[in-house]
This record gives structure tokens, C-alpha cells and sequence, in this order.
């Protein structure tokens, strides 16, 4: 089946949206097919041949009655449809890992309670949130000033950030990868170039990388990263970016 | 007045469902209070019309088979040419530039406000005419 | 084309309390004239004019967008100049052309006539609402002029972004100001609109002959009415947080931000139907009269858009399914049922043209562009309101290309208004080949810059961002989106071309379409107070059962016993 632009993406929740977007771009394109055949059919058949005056139909109750029961069935069904990919989305299973996700004007903070672990860059720094594959890991999403849009492409999927309320999902990614996010909402003057990165790791790999927190130097360096105040970037002009869609 | 009423109360009877599914299921207070106020908004008026529409002379626009001459005489008053809805215009103008411009642009506002109020409602009396 | 026949009609002059159509005027002449004109016609005619030139303007502010985002890392305009170029493009749009001209232009100048008043209730509250809706233009757009810019905190200004922190300067009060003047300009429209449509009809003229754009005009004044007010009041909670020191939409007073969504959404989806249902009512008219046919299904348009309208008052957190606090099952049925009655709409137009004799005149091109790009918009807007769905298309380029759709759809249908009405406004004809070109650019161009968008959307793009240089592969759409501006562009310039070249030059008679309403029994241009003389109404094309008496609409086409025996000759 065609992937009617979107893709399945990395997550497991990913997969199920896409499936409902399969669905519905099929619904669409029967539905809005016919349609346009009827517009174009009619533009061509109907064009005028004389002068005479056409009959003058008003009403068809019958073909009224089947164009407004149709889609109210066609509604209910993509309802229905959506309820279940959307209680898949919000649902909120057991999970081991937790991170903190702070956005800020203009970047990202990752924190991860009950470790030393700290990730924080502004603008096209591109901080890296480092997860692990087939884990279910529960984000914690704050801001500390405006609105920002959590978006991650791969994972289908993106939630406010909301100063002064606490957004909670959870994700459970399948493939490992580096994946890239950016801000969404539009959050002041740098709202272009809030990058950062999501890299979905081995569970192993992912205890070295918290454990490399536990050494002093590596903590220090983070909490001086992390207590560091918004700095003005004075020119952004990104040269040669590394795609960083989909790798390793 | 009776098709007016009906789409007014409609209107009304539909925003209140709305209302009652949406406050029973979320108690969210900002769209409970706005939709309430929809509600009201069609079954104030909806109900006026509708109460008045029973006691009211049948009109030549609510008569299918009316014929024009029914209509004849006086249709209501327009009044032509007028300078006070400009004034008054700048008027509100010179108020809305007091919030970015300066408290004082009020008084000019103000003025302007109140004296398209006298002049128009002095023009109203005349029927419009000068 | 069609001669009035000699046909027994009441032939009565209406009087007016005015003894103008006796008197000559001694009114004010030049400027004064128009600055003290309380003639429906005249301020319909000043509110075309201006909400065109506003159309322009927020048009030029699109191709300066189009230019920056034709390479991924452009230097056309700062940062800080671009967040207030696409705040200002979406403003002006909105605020200042699209709604403007939806309930101020063609609705001021035709509604009363196709009811057969001499004017609105309220012509003096009509005039105001015309210098409201021109100084709160004025108001916002002088934003560029001081130091700290206009507006650039989206045509949404969505808390906290929109506070006296984050955007202290000036350019946003103005914004909020000039929004309060046009605020108002729209809810007295809105009160004339009713007025005029309970209490001014003609004798005969029954709710259910009303013709169906003016139908929609009064369910859209009624939509005024409830909507209007809340964004006002919200505007003047905004100016409050930003001067008066309240902590409405700000987390540090206590208060909630994502109020000012719920308070600005819950404005913000009727609005798009305010825009929406006068240039569905347009192209109902337009394509009736010529496919020479009644309205398909004219009680079914009817209850689409009322149950439109119904519907549309619960569906205004489908905006915000990303915040995370709203009921999201309960705006996503809303927000899908709404797809039904635009959906009877759309097959009411189909059958209008079937088995008709449909001339393919430039107004009735655009209306035909209209249902294509409007089919298009409607169903990507259906994937919209799935809240999985909307997760990750909601602030893509998605939701751009799907308004944009939909946007530019009520675009063709104001053009086919416009073309379709300017004989009767203006008394001339436009010229037909300029409107074939201008359709065919608007048409194409239109495609050409909104199916790039959904697929960059999909492909990750977000919105209102000024440079994509982690994407460069983004390139080629975003060029050929910037084609399809430019060719928009053109077309507007054929538009202009085609008034200045037509300028007085092909007289139209009263009803150069053989059209079917009221308003086209009367000159070209209506005289002062519209007609001297109205023709009997039984039917909701008065004009059509005067001028064809054998041809009255039936239920599926069948000749009706004519209750009168005069053979009358078939033009």
C-alpha cells in the first residue's frame, strides 16, 4: 500500500498513526475522486448546446437523503478509527525511564531524574536526547517561558510545551537511529533554529551513556551546562549542516 | 416572524446539548461559558421572536401569495447623507490610538464621540432630513 | 438577451419617507459626498475597494515570504522582518480583506437588493462600520512604522509570546487596536445584517425565497453576533496583561495562557465560516444561473448551513489538540461531522449543474475552480480534525497548504462575485478573455503553491520559520510553492488590467446573465433606494418566473400547471 506521503516512523505508536493515515487517504481519495469526476463530468456533459431551457429539477429527496446518511456512516467509521490510534497515543504504561524535557527560548534541556545526566544546547547546537530501543520511556514536557512545540518527524508525532503545565507521554521506539526534532510552535526570534536530535540507542548502550555522567568531571561540565543563562547568538548562519535524519 | 424564531431557538436548542455533552464530559470552564452564552444568545432573541410572532399582525414578507401593492407607503426611515458616522468613526479612531499613543488622545476621542452622538441623534429626530 | 415580456405584474411604486425619487439631491458632492454617504451601495462599493487593496497588500507580504523561503538559508529579510511578515500577511488577510469582503462588500450592496429594500435597517450604522473597519486598518498596519515594527507574534498571538515580556513594543497594541475598531466594524454589520434581513423584505419575499447568499448571509451575522465579542473581549484581557498589570494568560499571576487559546479559537473557527459561507452563497447564485437552473436542493443548502454554523461554535479546540488539555474525542466527533453538511453542499452544487446548459462565462469558471479547490481543502481538513492525525501535521506545512486551499478557494468565488455582480454594481461589463487569463493563473497557480506544501508538511516542514538549513533537500518544493505565488501574483495584476481596460466600455442592461433574483429585475446600477417598481414574488427566483413563465422549478423537472392562460412568448 502507498505510504500517501507520511511514513511509518520509529516508534510503535508511529506505526499505528500511519496506519490510520493509510486509512483515511484512502477514504479521501474514493471519496474525493468521485467528487471530482461529478465536477469534471458534469463541466464537459453539461455544457451548452442550445439555447433551450434545461428542466428545471429542484429537489431529489432520495439522493439527498443518501448523500447526507453516507457520510455521517463514513464520519463515525474514521471516528471510531481514530479512538483507538488516539487511545494508543495517550496511554500511559508502565515505563522505567523518565526524562525531563525543558524548552526555553531558544533550546532544549534533557534532564534524566535519578541520574547525572544532563543535555542542554541552544539554537543549531542541536542537544541529543539519548533513549533506549524497545523501552517504554515516559517524557515529562515543561517550558520555562513561552509556548514551544515538541516535534519529532520520525516518531509521528508532537505535544505543546505549556509554561505553567506539565505534559506527559510516552514513547516506545523500535528502531535505533538518530532522529531529528525541531520547535514548532513559534516561540520569538530564533523560533527557526531550535533544533535537537533524538538517538534511540541499544539498552546497553544506554547505561554506559548514563553511567559516563557519574564521572565528576563529565557532572560538572553538565550542571555548569545546565545552569547556563540564554545566551544572545549573534549570527546564525549555519553553513554546511550534516543531515542527521535516520543515521547512526 | 415564525421561520426567524425557529432558526434563532434552533440555534439556541443546539448550542445547550453542545453545552450540556461538553460541560458533563470535560468541566472545562472556558468553553462551558462560552457556549452557555451561545445558548443564550439564540434563545433570548429566538424567544422574543417567537413570543411576539403570536401576537404580531401578519406581515406582507411572511405572506406567500402577498402582492406588491400590500407593501406601499412608508418601509421605514433611512436617513442619507450623514457626517456623523465619520465623526464618530474618528472618534473611536483617536481612542484606540490613546492605547498606544497617549492617555491625552482620549480627550479629542472623547469629544468627537460625544458630539457625533448629539449631532446624530438631533439628525434622528429629524428623520434624516436637514 | 432576454426582453422583460409584457406579463400581468403588480406594478406598484413602493414610497419612501424620502421624497428622493422626486426630489434632486442637493447633497454634498466629490469627497463629502462619500464621506457622508449612507447608501448601501456606496459603502459596499468603499469596503470592495479597500478590502481589495488590502488583498494586495497582505499579497505583497506573501511574495516577499515566498521569495525568503525559495533557498534554505536566504538572507531576503532578518529574522525579526520575517516573523512580522508572516504575522501581518495573515492578519491583513484575515482581518482586513478576507472578512471585510465576505460580510461588508458584495453582502452590503446585494442582500438588500435581493430582498427588495431600499437599504440596510441601519444606514448610518452601516457607514460607521465602514470608517471602523478603514481606521482599525489604518490603526494596525501603522505597526511597521514604529521602531520596534508591527506585529510579530502570528496572526494568533497565542500568550505568553504575545505579552509586554516577549513583545514589548508598540506594533502589537496597535495590532490589538486596530483589531478592537474592525471588531466592532463586523459586530455592527452584524446587527444590520439581521435587521435588514427580518424586517426589510418585500412583500411575498418569505424566509423560504430568500435567495440562498443571502441565506447565508444572515446565518453568517448570526455567527458575527456570537463570535465577534468574544475576541473583543479577549483582545482587551490581552492589552490588560500587556498595561494594567493583570495576570490573565500569565503562569506567574496565576493565571492560564492556554485560555487565551480557548477564548481566541472559540472566535477563531466561526470566523473561518464567517468567511466561508457569503462566498459559498456567491457561487450557489453563480452557478444557478448559469447552468440555467433553480438552486439543487434549496431547503438541504439551507439546513448545511445552519447545521454548519451549529457546529462550528463546538469545534474550536481542534486547534489545539497539541496543548494536551483539551477533550480531544469530543472535538474530533465535531470537527468530523462538520465534513457532512459542507459535503451536501458541495453535492447540491453538482446537481445544480446536472443536466443544465452550463456557460462557461469567467464567473462561472471561478466557481467551478472554486468547488475543485474547496474539495481539496475540505477533505485534507478532514485529516486535520483526527487528533493522531493532527499530531504531527498540526504547525506543518500541512495546515498551511490545507487553508491555503481553502483560502484561495474563497478567493476564485470572490472573483466569480465580483465578475458576476460588477455589471449590476458598476452598470459595465468586465472584459471576458482578461477574466479567462486572470481564472486560469489564479486557478493553476493556486494548485501549484499549496500541493507543495502538504507534501513538505508530511515530509517534516515546519510553519512560520524563516530558513530550513537542516533540510536543504526541502529546496525544490518550497521553489515550486514560490511558483505558484508568483503566478497568483499575476493574475492579480490581469485582474487590475481587466478593471482599468474595461473601464466604462461594455454597458451591461439590467440582467445581462438572463439571472434569477431579485436584484437583477432592477437597473444597472440599481437607482437611489433600488427599485421603482417590484415584480410579484411567489418563488425564490422572482426575476427568472418573470422573465420565463413556463419554466418554473419543479421537483424533477416536470411543467407545473400555470395558473395563468396568457401564452406568453419563449425569448
Amino acid at each position: 500500500m502507498p505510504n500517501f506521503g507520511a511514513s511509518p516512523g520509529a516508534t510503535t505508536t508511529s506505526k499505528s498513526v500511519f496506519h490510520l493515515w493509510q486509512g483515511f487517504s484512502i477514504a479521501a481519495i474514493i471519496v474525493g475522486g468521485l467528487t471530482l469526476l461529478l465536477i469534471i463530468y458534469a463541466a464537459f456533459r453539461y455544457r451548452r448546446k442550445s439555447e433551450n431551457i434545461p428542466k428545471q429539477s429542484q429537489y431529489h429527496i432520495p439522493l439527498e437523503a443518501f448523500y447526507t446518511v453516507v457520510p455521517i456512516l463514513i464520519v463515525f467509521g474514521l471516528f471510531a478509527a481514530t479512538l483507538i490510534v488516539e487511545n494508543k497515543e495517550t496511554a500511559n504504561p508502565k515505563t522505567n525511564v523518565t526524562i525531563n524535557v525543558l524548552a526555553f527560548q531558544w533550546g532544549w534541556k534533557f534532564t534524566y531524574p535519578g541520574s547525572n545526566a544532563l543535555v542542554y544546547g541552544q539554537t543549531t547546537q542541536e542537544p541529543e536526547m539519548v533513549m533506549p530501543v524497545n523501552t517504554n520511556v515516559h517524557i515529562n514536557l515543561r517550558s520555562s517561558d513561552v509556548i514551544h512545540g515538541f516535534y519529532v518527524h520520525a516518531f509521528n508525532f508532537s505535544r505543546y510545551a505549556l509554561p505553567g503545565v506539565l505534559n506527559q507521554f510516552t514513547f516506545r521506539a523500535v528502531n535505533t537511529g538518530t532522529y531529528f526534532g525541531q520547535c514548532t510552535q513559534l516561540c520569538g526570534l530564533y523560533h527557526s533554529l531550535m533544533w535537537f536530535r533524538v538517538k534511540v540507542v541499544t539498552p546497553t548502550q544506554y547505561q554506559a551513556w548514563l553511567a559516563s555522567y557519574d564521572n565528576p568531571t563529565a557532572a560538572a561540565a553538565a550542571k555548569s551546562a545546565g545552569k547556563a543563562t540564554k545566551q544572545q547568538v549573534s549570527s546564525i548562519v549555519p553553513s554546511k549542516t550534516t543531515s542527521s535524519k535516520g543515521d547512526n | 416572524m415564525r421561520v426567524e424564531a425557529k432558526v434563532l431557538l434552533g440555534l439556541g436548542l443546539f448550542f445547550g446539548l453542545m453545552f450540556a455533552v461538553y460541560w458533563h464530559y470535560s468541566n472545562e470552564d472556558a468553553g462551558g461559558v462560552m457556549m452557555f452564552g451561545g445558548m443564550l444568545l439564540g434563545f433570548l432573541p429566538g424567544g422574543y421572536y417567537y413570543w411576539w410572532s403570536r401576537r404580531m399582525k401578519p406581515r406582507p414578507e411572511d405572506n406567500p401569495g402577498a402582492t406588491q401593492s400590500e407593501g406601499a407607503g412608508v418601509v421605514g426611515a433611512f436617513p442619507s447623507s450623514s457626517i456623523w458616522p465619520f465623526t464618530l468613526g474618528c472618534g473611536c479612531f483617536l481612542m484606540v490610538l490613546a492605547l498606544v499613543f497617549g492617555i491625552w488622545l482620549v480627550i479629542p476621542g472623547v469629544g468627537l464621540v460625544g458630539w457625533a452622538f448629539l449631532g446624530g441623534t438631533a439628525e434622528g429626530r429629524r428623520s434624516g432630513k436637514h | 438577451m432576454t426582453d422583460v415580456l409584457p406579463h400581468p405584474v403588480d406594478q406598484v411604486t413602493v414610497e419612501h419617507v424620502h421624497e428622493d425619487l422626486h426630489e434632486e439631491h442637493h447633497g454634498p458632492t466629490g469627497i463629502l459626498k462619500w464621506m457622508t454617504s449612507t447608501d448601501h451601495k456606496v459603502i459596499g462599493m468603499s469596503y470592495t475597494v479597500t478590502s481589495v487593496i488590502m488583498m494586495v497588500i497582505g499579497g505583497l507580504f506573501a511574495e516577499i515570504i515566498r521569495a525568503q523561503l525559495a533557498s534554505p538559508n536566504a538572507h531576503l529579510v532578518s529574522l525579526a522582518q520575517y516573523n512580522e511578515l508572516f504575522t501581518m500577511h495573515g492578519s491583513v488577510m484575515i482581518y482586513l480583506f478576507a472578512g471585510p469582503f465576505a460580510f461588508g462588500a458584495l453582502a452590503n450592496i446585494i442582500v438588500p437588493l435581493q430582498i427588495g429594500a431600499p437599504d440596510m435597517a441601519f444606514p448610518r450604522l452601516n457607514a460607521l462600520s465602514y470608517w471602523l473597519y478603514l481606521f482599525g486598518s489604518l490603526t494596525m498596519l501603522s505597526g511597521f512604522f514604529t521602531a520596534g515594527g508591527a506585529a510579530n507574534f502570528g496572526w494568533v498571538a497565542y500568550a505568553p509570546l504575545s505579552n509586554s515580556l516577549n513583545t514589548p513594543g508598540s506594533g502589537a497594541d496597535l495590532w490589538i487596536g486596530g483589531l478592537l475598531l474592525t471588531g466592532f466594524s463586523a459586530i455592527f454589520t452584524g446587527v444590520n445584517l439581521c435587521a435588514t434581513i427580518f424586517y426589510l423584505r418585500a412583500p411575498g419575499m418569505t424566509m423560504f425565497r430568500m435567495p440562498i447568499f443571502t441565506w447565508n448571509l444572515m446565518v453568517t451575522a448570526i455567527l458575527i453576533l456570537l463570535a465577534f465579542p468574544v475576541l473583543t473581549a479577549g483582545l482587551i484581557m490581552l492589552y490588560c496583561d500587556r498595561h494594567f498589570g493583570t495576570h490573565i494568560f500569565s503562569v506567574a499571576g496565576g493565571g492560564v495562557p492556554v485560555l487565551w487559546q480557548h477564548i481566541f479559537w472559540f472566535w477563531g473557527h466561526p470566523e473561518v465560516y464567517i468567511l466561508a459561507l457569503p462566498f459559498f452563497g456567491m457561487v450557489t447564485e453563480i452557478i444557478a444561473v448559469f447552468s440555467r437552473k433553480p438552486v439543487f436542493g434549496y431547503k438541504g443548502m439551507i439546513f448545511a448551513t445552519l447545521s454548519i454554523a451549529a457546529l462550528s461554535l463546538g469545534v474550536w479546540a481542534h486547534h489545539m489538540y497539541t496543548t494536551g488539555v483539551v477533550l480531544l474525542p469530543f472535538f474530533a466527533i465535531m470537527s468530523l461531522l462538520i465534513a457532512v453538511p459542507t459535503g451536501i453542499k458541495m453535492f447540491n452544487w453538482i446537481g445544480t449543474m446536472w443536466r443544465g446548459e452550463i456557460w462557461f462565462s469567467t464567473a462561472m469558471l471561478m466557481a467551478v475552480g472554486f468547488l475543485i479547490t474547496f474539495l481539496i481543502g475540505g477533505l485534507t481538513g478532514i485529516f486535520l480534525a483526527s487528533p493522531p492525525l493532527d499530531f504531527f501535521t498540526h504547525d506543518t506545512y500541512f495546515v498551511v497548504a490545507h487553508f491555503h486551499s481553502v483560502v484561495m478557494a474563497l478567493v476564485l468565488g470572490a472573483m466569480g462575485g465580483l465578475y458576476y455582480w460588477g455589471p449590476k454594481i458598476t452598470g459595465y461589463m468586465l472584459n471576458e478573455t482578461y477574466g479567462k487569463i486572470q481564472f486560469w493563473f489564479l486557478f493553476i497557480g493556486t494548485q501549484v503553491f499549496t500541493i507543495p506544501g502538504y507534501i513538505l508538511g508530511l515530509d517534516g516542514m515546519p510553519r512560520r520559520i524563516a530558513m530550513y538549513p537542516h533540510d536543504p533537500q526541502w529546496q525544490t518544493l518550497n521553489q515550486i510553492s514560490t511558483l505558484g505565488a508568483i503566478l497568483i501574483g499575476i493574475s492579480t495584476i490581469v485582474f487590475v488590467a481587466n478593471i482599468a481596460y474595461s473601464w466604462k466600455k461594455y454597458p451591461a442592461g439590467d440582467n445581462p446573465w438572463d439571472a434569477q433574483t431579485l436584484e437583477w429585475f432592477t437597473t444597472s446600477p440599481p437607482p437611489h433606494h433600488n427599485y421603482y417598481r417590484l415584480p410579484q414574488i411567489r418563488s425564490e427566483r422572482p426575476t427568472w418566473d418573470y422573465n420565463h413563465p413556463g419554466h418554473t422549478a419543479s421537483p424533477h423537472g416536470h411543467h407545473v400547471e400555470e395558473e395563468s392562460e396568457q401564452e406568453v412568448p419563449v425569448a
